[in-house]
């Protein structure tokens, strides 16, 4: 599905200002971030359990080729029917053709970032199929036509209330109704009959195994199970980086996942599915490329193919946190979607680098320790490599660089813009074309540099006669001149 | 032990009380300190909106400059983490120049702590002080322990300001959240950087603090911005200006008033 593309400072803009709502999501993520560090320090060995996660989607992802390979060979032995697209459209079509092979009319479906990031959705509806999200979040935002604004908490950003009124229109619950018992209880009911007149269940997958061609899918509402449990046709939409070698290799995964999502323990569904349920029924696998072979080629960017879709980059991010997740515009916001979505299309979300203070808080965050903001630092060269940087920025910072390599000129500019900022009377300094002083004062600029206060005090500073050394001290650098 | 003092440009220009304050608290320590002439900015603006080109030249620049002393030490977390864990896309790996003076550049408390033994001269700060830890100092530098990581190290600026009599440290809620400077992302993104920045003001209000002492006098900038335009009475002091004595003002409000 093709988002609209705007600047995120843009996008953001409506949500950030807006202080209670800011605050209040502000508020609900960090309370995810407090309760993941205290699961995270309950496990003495989780900085090992970080880098052996890394390690092995390292390796995971080094030979993907043959464990995608294995994974179908013992899928297929399984009873699985196992499927290639290369992009979202076929992915789609794929979906599509079972679903017509089967007649069928209305499908449940559990979360899955894949399924949104190839526009599943709308693309069955257009052909005339009922989608119903099972998720209870991702049921909220399909109910309002919105899209999930985090991958793990599809809904954090729709306050109680507003849910209650959501449900009031389409599930016919009382008016001015927030109490989430008694809103779940009304969602639970709804999807209960969804679940019964389900025709075809599609899932997501957490982790492919390819020792065993089994899979499994994470659920904490137990709604993927459901979905598949009826329903004959069981159809699991896959990224091809869901991959990991063997069994053994999973329990590192989940012990990191649920924990870095939510701060639970574990998921309360861990479910695994090898092969459909029994001789009437079908599984059908559809590994998905869109995009993640071309990523796999990048060296600077391949490890982003680690991410597990734990959220806790996004919980962490203090952007995220007070611009929200529809500030990205994006299938997958905050650190990660910043270094992949630019991946897919440079030039449409290109602003989405410069969304971070480099405060480096989701490269530690992130339980296979992809290094977010270094990469989000490396697209941001990509970006200016590719002449993608505005052209005012691209002058500021030639102008920059022009005056550091130039000491006399830099003292100069300094010692203007000082006196400039002294003497100008505030409205001329604090204005709108100011963005530094929309909600800032300028320094109060001293009418000294330090340089000028050493030479006043201390004599000349230490200079140097040639390129390769030989520093002078001057007779009188040491003076016993009062610092104060 | 002879070491360069290296003042960032935005230190040099807007706050040289922090970098007279360094010199005279590394001039105690009984250090031959030396200031070399030339010196203009580490280069981080431009490596950090991505242009590697306009950064290579004063990254070479500033190695020159800095080569051949025993230690080079900055007032700032972040200009220190560049030099140290940015420039090596600048220069060939074994180039003696670039690794002598990466491995010699210290942030300030860290030189203390962990080249100078810890010890500062007796100093007396009567105050309840939060401290603000810069990200790049926190995350890059290591200078304490960080909530993200399950990992515990020695907590540099507080061991050095915890020795100064009469200072109180006041705890916060979120100890190490971004205050939303990020360089030019508080221009780019004004809106959201200026959220932050209030956010970490209230936190450290809500502590009782009287002043946000720093070892990044740019997160301070802005900060010292958002608490000037709210008219708030909560000072920001750079974490030298507390090791050599220096005062809180007292009638920051007056001051702030122009227009
Ligand atoms: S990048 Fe890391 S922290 Fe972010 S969602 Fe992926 S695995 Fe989780």
């Amino acid at each position: 599905m093709k988002l609209p593309i705007v600047d995120h400072p843009t996008a953001a803009k409506p949500f950030v200002t807006n202080e209670d709502r800011s605050h209040w999501h502000d508020d609900a993520l960090w309370f995810v971030r407090v309760k993941r560090d205290r699961q995270a320090s309950s496990v003495p060995e989780w900085e090992y359990l970080r880098e052996r996660a890394s390690a092995i989607k390292t390796h995971t992802i080094a030979n993907l080729g043959d464990y995608l390979e294995q994974f179908e060979r013992n899928a297929t032995a399984r009873g699985a029917t196992v499927h290639w697209a290369a992009d979202a459209e076929e992915h789609n079509a794929i979906v599509l053709k079972i679903l017509r092979q089967h007649g069928t009319q209305r499908i449940v479906k559990s979360k899955s970032m894949l399924t949104e990031e190839c526009g599943l959705n709308p693309y069955l509806e257009n052909n005339g199929i009922e989608v119903v999200d099972t998720d209870l979040g991702e049921r909220i935002v399909q109910l309002r036509e919105e899209t999930p604004s985090h991958i793990v908490l599809p809904a954090i950003h729709i306050k109680k209330e507003e849910v209650g009124q959501t449900f009031h229109t389409h599930l016919g619950t009382d008016a001015g109704a927030s109490d989430p018992q008694y809103l779940t209880e009304a969602a639970r009911n709804h999807l209960r009959n969804k679940f019964l007149a389900g025709e075809v269940g599609i899932t997501g997958v957490n982790f492919g195994i390819a020792e065993t061609g089994g899979f499994v899918v994470c659920t904490n509402e137990g709604n993927a199970d459901l979905g598949v449990s009826l329903p004959k046709v069981h159809i699991a939409c896959m990224g091809i980086e869901k991959m990991i070698p063997s069994l053994a290799d999973l329990s590192v995964f989940t012990r990191l996942l649920a924990r870095s999502a939510t701060g639970q323990p574990v998921t309360t569904y861990t479910s695994h599915f090898h092969g459909p349920k029994d001789d009437n029924s079908e599984l059908h696998i559809v590994l998905v490329d869109n995009g993640r072979t071309r990523l796999r080629g990048n060296d600077t960017f391949r490890p982003a193919m680690h991410c597990i879709r734990c959220g806790a980059c996004m919980n962490t991010c203090p952007v995220y946190r007070r611009s929200g997740g529809h500030s990205y515009r994006a299938t997958v916001p905050g650190p990660i979607g910043s270094v992949l979505s630019p991946s897919r299309d440079a030039k449409s979300y290109k602003s989405l680098p410069y969304a971070c203070s480099l405060c480096g808080s989701c490269s530690d965050v992130c339980p296979v320790k992809i290094p977010l903001h270094h990469q989000l630092l490396a697209w941001r060269g990509e970006l200016v490599g590719n002449g993608l940087l505005p052209l005012s920025k691209r002058v500021a910072m030639k102008t920059a660089s022009f005056l550091f390599q130039r000491p006399g000129l830099y003292r100069t500019a300094g010692s203007m813009g000082r006196t400039a900022l002294r003497v100008l009377p505030h409205f001329v300094t604090h204005n709108r074309f100011n963005t530094w002083t929309k909600a800032r004062e300028l320094p109060k600029p001293p009418r000294e540099s330090f340089r000028q206060w050493y030479i006043a005090n201390r004599g000349n500073p230490q200079r140097r006669d040639s390129v390769n050394g030989n520093a002078t001290t001057h007779a009188n650098t040491r003076s016993n001149g009062d610092a104060s | 032990m002879t070491v360069a003092l290296f003042v960032p440009c935005y230190i040099d220009q807007f706050f040289p009380q922090v970098a007279v304050a360094t010199l005279e608290l590394l001039e105690s320590l009984g250090l031959d300190v030396v200031f070399p002439d030339g010196q203009t900015c580490c280069g981080q603006p431009m490596a950090n909106t991505g242009c590697n080109s306009d950064t290579a030249p004063v990254a070479r620049r500033f190695v020159e400059l800095f080569t051949g002393y025993d230690a080079v030490i900055c007032p700032s977390g972040s200009c220190t983490a560049m030099v140290r864990h940015h420039y090596a896309e600048y220069f060939a790996d074994d180039d003696p120049a670039f690794t002598s003076v990466r491995d010699r550049t210290f942030e300030l408390c860290e030189y203390i702590h962990d080249v100078h033994g810890g010890r500062i001269p007796d100093v007396c700060f009567p105050h309840r002080v939060s401290v603000h830890q810069s990200c790049h100092g926190l995350r890059e530098l290591g200078l304490g322990s960080q909530s993200e990581r399950m990992v515990q190290r020695p907590d540099k600026v507080a061991a050095v300001l915890n020795q100064v009599q009469g200072i109180e440290l006041m705890p916060l809620t979120r100890v190490d959240e971004c205050c939303g400077f990020g360089g030019t992302f508080a221009v780019n993104e004004a809106d959201v950087s200026a959220a932050m920045g209030r956010d970490r003001i209230a936190d450290h209000s809500g502590s009782g603090s009287e002043v946000i002492v720093s070892a990044d006098m740019s997160c301070l900038m802005h900060l010292q911005g958002i608490l000037r335009r709210q008219q708030n009475r909560l000072q920001v002091m750079h974490v030298s200006e507390v090791l050599v004595g220096r005062e809180l003002e007292t009638a920051p409000l007056a001051a702030a008033q122009r227009s």
